[in-house]
């Protein structure tokens, strides 16, 4: 998404406070897949792979790839101790039985609702929801990770989708370079802002409304 | 027992009278991981066309199922993401593949109530949306609105499984396992390729994931003959 690697990383590492001792964790592709990096060694969680892994562990280390221990795109990882393989009907199971605790997932558009477009880029060919649209209407939190514009430098926080739904009123929380923003009933509250930016420039760039938390957590660079 | 006496294990090759133009092929995998090489290529040689393929995904233009889907032999796919295998978008486009797509979850949740005899299930996964709930109807159970999603079974189903023994008691191989056990259930014939062929009483009953019951034919498999993206770089 012609974002640097340090702001991948700065989202992925802000995004991994969201993740709490004990959850089962479903990462999407990209930033997402960054998380675990920035979390303390031996952090009590499981990451949940909706190809059948119930405590996935780091990509293989070059050599040692197994081609029948994959993550959901395809890549070779590996399997954290006390975790399992399952079959597909039982990894989607977990996810529409609400036993998914968060997913971390990146997004085309969100509104200020909630509503998540993620599936279909436009003008381009249609790839199929995959498992996108189970895991964002049935996980317990979704986190979007995002570039807060898209390619023609439009704000891809909007008052309402214009793009197809993934899952309607499904996000609690969006990260993007700018800062972190809370789907409250009351619409985007900005929780965090990522320096140098201001509340001024937020509300300047974004097409949804955005109001301020009483508390606004300035996160400095590095 | 060694022997073959339940008359399952043959050569792949006596299998190409089953595989005939217009039939539905059930084929178990995810990204290709878990798709029986030596079933794919069997299609291939065999050249028939007019194909409904179902299952999870449409691998990638030179992995799994996307060899099939490459080589223009099916009509219809019914997946959950093409988007690894840029040929059947391709094809979606021109007209000469008709593609339906199913939430992943609900898709193996189908094929699944086509395995256990049911007509279907309820599902509330994309009810909003218009590429899932075309032409499906809707239902109230406890004042909550379901889409009656319908089963789905298959002419012809082909699954990859690390051992199986000589009546089909299959064991798969860690994330390879992913659709094959619904996928094997839900194939009016099913065929498995397993790497390893043992004799009956060498697997431990806990520990068997399909029965044999469910398997008609068992062939001997040499391994993945395709190379994985992550192999390409």
């Amino acid at each position: 998404m012609g974002m640097g690697a340090e702001i991948r990383k700065k989202l992925a590492k802000r995004a991994a406070q969201e993740i709490k001792e004990g959850m089962l964790v479903n990462l999407g592709i990209g930033i997402p897949s960054l998380v675990p990096d920035f979390l303390p060694g031996s952090f009590p969680v499981m990451f949940h792979a909706e190809n059948g892994i119930i405590g996935m562990g780091p990509s293989s280390e070059p050599g040692k790839e197994d081609e029948n221990l994959c993550n959901a795109g395809g890549y070779p990882v590996t399997l954290q101790t006390g975790g399992s393989y399952c079959d597909g009907a039982m990894a989607f199971g977990i996810i529409r039985s609400k036993r998914i605790d968060l997913t971390i997932l990146g997004a085309l558009q969100v509104s200020e609702k909630g509503d998540l477009a993620n599936w279909i880029v436009p003008g381009k060919r249609i790839p199929g929801m995959g498992g996108a649209m189970d895991l964002a209407a049935k996980a317990k939190k979704v986190i979007v990770v995002m570039n807060h514009f898209d390619k023609s430098g439009t704000s891809k926080l909007v008052k309402a989708c214009t793009l197809p739904l993934t899952a309607p009123n499904c996000v609690h929380m969006i990260i993007t370079e700018m800062g972190v923003f809370n789907v409250t009933f009351e619409g985007l509250l900005l929780t965090d802002l990522f320096e140098p930016y201001t509340f001024a420039d937020v509300i300047a760039k974004t097409e949804a409304e955005v109001k301020r938390a009483k508390q606004i957590r300035i996160i400095k660079e590095r | 027992m060694t022997e073959n006496t339940f008359k399952k294990v043959v050569n792949r090759a006596s299998l190409t009278p089953l595989f005939k133009d217009g039939i539905s092929i059930l084929f178990g995998g995810f990204g290709g991981v878990g798709t029986p090489p030596g079933l794919v290529d069997l299609i291939l040689e065999t050249g028939i066309k007019n194909l409904t393929l179902i299952g999870t995904d449409a691998g990638f233009p030179d992995i799994g199922i996307g060899k099939v889907i490459t080589k223009k032999q099916a009509k219809k796919l019914i997946v959950s993401h093409i988007g690894s295998n840029p040929n059947a978008g391709t094809y979606m486009n021109t007209g000469e593949l008709e593609i339906e797509f199913s939430p992943q979850g609900t898709l193996i949740e189908r094929i699944r109530a086509g395995g256990m005899g049911l007509g279907g299930i309820l599902s509330d996964i994309g009810i909003e949306a218009e590429i899932v709930n075309r032409s499906k109807e809707k239902v109230k159970v406890a004042k909550k609105e379901y889409l009656i999603e319908p089963a789905i079974t298959g002419d012809i189903a082909i699954v990859y499984a690390k051992k199986a023994d000589y009546y089909g008691n299959l064991i798969f191989d860690k994330s390879a396992r992913n659709s094959n056990p619904y996928v094997a259930m839900a194939g009016k014939i099913t065929i498995v390729e397993a790497l390893e062929i043992v004799p009956i009483g060498s697997l431990n009953p806990e520990e068997i994931i399909t029965p044999g019951v469910f398997i008609n034919y068992i062939v001997q498999s040499k391994g993945v003959n395709w190379q994985w993206a992550w192999e390409q770089k």
